[in-house]
């Protein structure tokens, strides 16, 4: 038996662990937690502690929450809003962060390491801290507010002038940040994926008869989807689940979904009902991320 | 080979530099309509930078390019009726064998039926219309390459120009498809212009050759003249292998030229060539197969005595190196053309003899 263990170590003991290990880690702190997530959607809120229940004097598998997520307005209007702001968080970093990723490719070694170092700067400073900085600018007596206001009302007629621009706490302020926040999600695996391609084929197209806009749209665009999709999903999928973003700067009158799942977990400790909402977002998010899969799985094998 | 009288594509004094590297010196060439002209080179010595001017990725330092009797500067690539089948194909991964021959097409005012109708004659063409549907991945080496012929050939381009065609294909493979080049080239009447490092690749498939270096086109002949009658040291060696010797010439006589050359130990008898004159310090050199061996003395004036120091036997021919009394070394190429009657063997001493009509002499 010891024997045959370390007749296992010797051949491929090491892989084998180096490779299971991140799945253990999935296991145990994604899937589990999950299931035990997924289970609590279906129980039912008791003024107990923990507050809630299975079975008993209840029943054992409650579908009220199910049932409230998809029939409260409140909770369909957050879930349009949170995809809403994602999805419009996730176009606006993609037409800036495709032209950057491009100019990434076609500038000299030199200058892309310099600006490559530019993306990722922002990550070494607190993410708090530049949401607040966010809120500086924003605020209504702000420099950068008043340079608006004073802009605004020089080129407007008078009957239009305004005491500030109003960019706090509106969702504004919300996709603005957070297209800020996740931009590098987008530009780093787009570049990655841009980087790959070969020059030639843009001289290909070029030499029969394509102009580089033509060259573009026909030889760099429909190669780089894999980039678009993996930063699409880097930046939508986050997104769509954010709290803090839409809490600090925010219209508290429209909550996103991360807010309401915060706000069901601690002030109502109704942990039935944020369950729920937690699995439908999921759900939301895994469906169509599968579907990608599978046609680009079909397409892989095709190959 | 004169140049052509009215050239179709007219390369006038042409200068590429890149910073202080001069990739192309002051080149001028003129290429006929429907001919298959190559330049050849190693690496390095301009004749990619000089193809990728005539397709407009580069543009000239100096110098004109003429196509067709149209001054091509300034004209972009996409402007310009010369297509390029690149060295790696460069085919579209995401498109059909089908949508990459098309491709071309696109920017024709041709009816869809018409454009379709081309499509297919030239998959016809490459013998590639069962591949149609499949992918650049899908398919071999040999049929990739097709493809990129036939994108390049189907907006009937007036000069196709060919960046090492042949490279990427096994040997065995590389011979049927220069026939098969060669062809297709027939059929269309396209000029071709071919870059190679390969000159047996230029000799098979070129009417005539440009043989570039450091820059510079050093001969431009027929596969013939430039083997037969290289005109510079350069070129005798860059195209297949020769012996050199210095040599002095000591008289003209008779329409041949006397050489003193020093590793012979004796005079040489040597075709005539225009342009050098008595006293003149010249390169004579021999092509391994015009050296003949044999055990008796041959019937020619230059015939000298030494010993087999190596012999490489390749079965349908050998090559020898003959040791002379000065100790020099020449090679021999002898056809094996009856079994077992090889000449001679390591150590043997035979005979080296050569025509007078078999030696270049070489003034530079």
């Amino acid at each position: 038996m010891l024997a045959r263990l370390s007749r296992w170590f010797d051949r491929r003991g090491w892989a084998d662990i180096l490779i299971g290990a991140p799945y253990l880690w999935l296991l145990i702190f994604f899937l589990l937690p999950f299931l035990i997530v997924a289970a609590m959607s279906l129980g039912t809120k008791t003024p107990t502690a923990p507050p809630i229940s299975f079975g008993g004097e209840y029943p054992l598998l409650n579908w009220d929450s199910y049932a409230r997520v998809l029939g409260d307005g409140l909770y369909l209007r957050a879930f349009l809003t949170s995809l809403a702001n994602a999805g419009l968080a996730m176009v606006l970093c993609l037409l800036i962060g495709y032209p950057m990723a491009l100019g990434l490719c076609r500038v000299s070694n030199g200058w892309r390491n310099i600006l490559l170092m530019l993306v990722i700067l922002p990550f070494w400073t607190s993410f708090l801290l530049r949401v607040y900085a966010w809120m500086g600018l924003m605020g209504r007596n702000s420099w950068f507010n008043r340079l608006l206001t004073d802009s605004w009302n020089l080129l407007v007629p008078v009957d239009w002038a305004v005491k500030s621009v109003p960019m706090m706490n509106t969702n504004f302020a919300v996709v603005l940040v957070m297209v800020y926040t996740y931009l590098p999600f987008m530009i780093l695996p787009l570049y990655a994926s841009l980087e790959r391609l070969d020059p030639t084929l843009d001289e290909a197209a070029m030499d029969l008869g394509s102009r580089p806009f033509q060259v573009f749209r026909d030889v760099t665009l429909p190669q780089s989807v894999p980039g678009i999709v993996a930063g699409g999903m880097l930046v939508f999928i986050p997104a769509a689940g954010e709290l803090v973003i839409p809490t600090l700067v925010g219209d508290a009158s429209s909550p996103m979904i991360g807010r309401l799942i915060s706000d069901e977990f601690s002030a109502a400790r109704n942990w039935p009902m944020a369950s729920a909402v937690a699995v439908v977002l999921l759900l939301i998010m895994v469906v169509p991320t599968m579907i990608y899969s599978h046609y680009q799985a079909k397409a892989e094998g095709s190959k | 080979m004169a140049a052509p009288a009215e050239p179709f594509l007219r390369i006038e004094g042409v200068s590429k530099r890149f910073g202080s590297f001069q990739a192309v010196r002051d080149v001028t060439l003129d290429v006929a309509k429907g001919e298959i002209f190559s330049l050849l080179g190693g690496s390095g010595c301009g004749k990619t930078t000089l193809l990728r001017m005539l397709a407009g990725f580069e543009e000239p330092s100096a110098g004109r390019i003429f196509l067709d009797g149209r001054d091509m500067a300034g004209v972009p690539p996409w402007n310009r009726p010369v297509h390029m089948m690149f060295q790696s194909y460069a085919l579209f991964p995401h498109m059909t064998v089908e949508r990459n021959v098309a491709y071309g097409l696109k920017h024709e005012p041709m009816s869809r039926s018409a454009k379709a109708e081309r499509v297919r004659e030239m998959l016809e063409l490459v013998q590639l219309t069962p591949f149609a549907a499949r992918k650049p991945h899908q398919i071999s080496g040999g049929q990739r390459q097709r493809v990129a012929l036939a994108r390049a050939l189907a907006r009937q381009p007036k000069l196709l120009l060919l960046d090492e065609p042949l490279a990427a294909l096994d040997k065995k493979l590389r011979e049927h498809t220069q026939f098969e080049l060669m062809s297709i080239q027939q059929r269309t009447g396209v000029t071709f212009i071919v870059v190679t490092h390969d000159q047996e690749e230029a000799m098979t498939l070129s009417d005539r050759i440009a043989v570039m270096d450091k820059g510079e086109v050093r001969q431009v002949g027929t596969p013939n003249e430039v083997y037969e009658f290289p005109n510079n040291r350069f070129v005798a060696g860059f195209i297949g292998s020769i012996n050199t010797f210095e040599a002095t010439v000591i008289a003209r006589e008779g329409g041949a030229l006397r050489l003193a050359v020093p590793a012979f130990g004796a005079e040489v008898l040597a075709r005539d060539v225009p342009g050098v004159s008595p006293g003149q310090a010249v390169t004579m050199a021999l092509r391994p197969e015009k050296a003949g061996i044999s055990r008796t003395r041959p019937e020619t004036v230059n015939a000298f005595e030494g010993t087999v120091k190596d012999l490489a036997y390749f079965g349908k021919d050998s090559l020898y190196r003959i040791t002379l009394p000065s100790g020099t070394l020449v090679q021999a190429h002898a056809v094996n053309a009856r079994r077992g009657a090889e000449v001679a063997d390591w150590d043997d001493a035979v005979w080296l003899g050569f025509e007078p009509e078999s030696v270049l002499v070489l003034a530079e």
